[in-house]
């Protein structure tokens, strides 16, 4: 396409995308004001089934399904990433190289490690409580572990993180999330319906499914993210190509 | 009142994001947008939007340009000639990225 078609097709795609774009927020209610309606409705909801954090209510108990599909995106990335950067065919694995770290940041990492990620237990466990969740949770969970890369070495962080039972973490995470929906449906409710006792609000054990489906989805991000940068830092720091220069197949084999 | 706040995290993100985009070399594209996360972060606590403001911090100033890094690396040596002239700009990542 040549540079004036390109042009003209960004000027058309910008003047329709503007066009809608004002044209949805006319009608938007002003910035910063009182008035909130789906707020409004969306924590009543939240307080009915005793879930303290309305943004977790929103997420696990109100618009669940929404929350199951958001998950499938990671699974589906991480699986994606696992397939393409795997060993092929011409390159090798060499052992990791031991690395010479300061004393200073390898007893920082030794301090911090635990307490991230006793952290990120916390905001998975307390999602229904106080802002973060599984997915956030998950996260911090999954970059602590990386800590001990940079406080010690390729191969420590590759000791606590066999691969394999972070893989299946993935996939039982994925999993619990779809059969805690379908056991609501075996009870004769909807599927993801809200059907556990909702228990005294403010409480660890309030908001009924919330905790479950929180721990559902904390486990399969924990993992995932950790199954995700392995297979990113495998690439760096392991697998080589056999011979450097003649390798006419790489562009395909990517 | 937040209201300046939320006019400074604006101006902060507004800043950031086009320093992203004009910045054409991939390992100083990977810190601005870790810097475009923190501002993206502050707006959306100053906006209260904690759930939201905690997703931001682990993924978007962490999480991605990791995986950034990490690429440019694995690139920069599967094709040695063409990136020579960075190799002194990737130094810093290098050391952390070899062991």
């Amino acid at each position: 396409m040549t540079r004036r078609g390109r042009l003209l097709l960004f000027l058309i795609a910008a003047t329709v995308t503007t066009v809608l774009l004002v044209g949805a927020f006319v009608e938007l209610p002003d910035f910063g004001t009182n008035f909130h309606p789906y707020g409004d409705r969306a924590v009543h909801a939240a307080l009915e089934h005793r879930t303290a954090n309305a943004v977790a209510s929103v997420n696990f108990d109100q618009r669940a399904l929404d929350t199951l599909v958001e998950e499938t995106i990671l699974f589906a990335a991480v699986l994606g990433a696992v397939v393409l950067l795997r060993q092929v065919t011409g390159e090798r694995r060499r052992p990791p190289r031991p690395a010479r770290v300061s004393p200073a940041i390898r007893r920082l990492g030794v301090l911090l490690l635990p307490v991230a990620l006793l952290v990120g237990l916390y905001v998975v466990a307390h999602g229904q409580l106080t802002p973060g969740g599984g997915f956030q949770g998950g996260v911090v969970v999954a970059t602590a572990l990386h800590l001990l890369y940079v406080a010690a070495d390729y191969r420590a962080l590759e000791r606590i993180r066999p691969l394999g039972p972070y893989e299946v973490g993935d996939v039982v995470g994925e999993a619990a999330y779809v059969v805690t929906g379908l056991a609501a449906m075996l009870g004769g409710s909807t599927f993801l319906a809200n059907v556990l006792p909702w228990g005294t609000l403010g409480t660890l054990t309030s908001g009924g499914t919330v905790v479950v489906l929180n721990a559902a989805v904390g486990m399969e991000v924990a993992c995932g993210v950790v199954v995700l940068l392995a297979t990113f830092l495998d690439q760096v720091v392991e697998i080589d190509e056999e011979s450097d220069g003649a390798r006419p197949g790489t562009g395909e084999s990517r | 009142m937040t209201d300046p706040l939320i006019a400074v995290a604006l101006v902060l993100v507004a800043v950031t994001a086009t320093a992203a985009v004009l910045n054409r070399e991939p390992l100083r594209q990977a810190l601005v947008l870790s810097f475009l996360g923190l501002a993206l972060t502050l707006l959306f606590v100053f906006v209260q939007a904690p759930d939201v403001a905690l997703s931001q911090l682990a993924v978007g100033s962490a999480l991605t340009p990791l995986m950034i890094v990490l690429t440019v690396r694995k690139v920069a040596r599967a094709t040695p000639a063409r990136h020579a002239p960075e190799e002194d700009d990737a130094h810093d990542q290098d050391g952390e990225a070899d062991r």
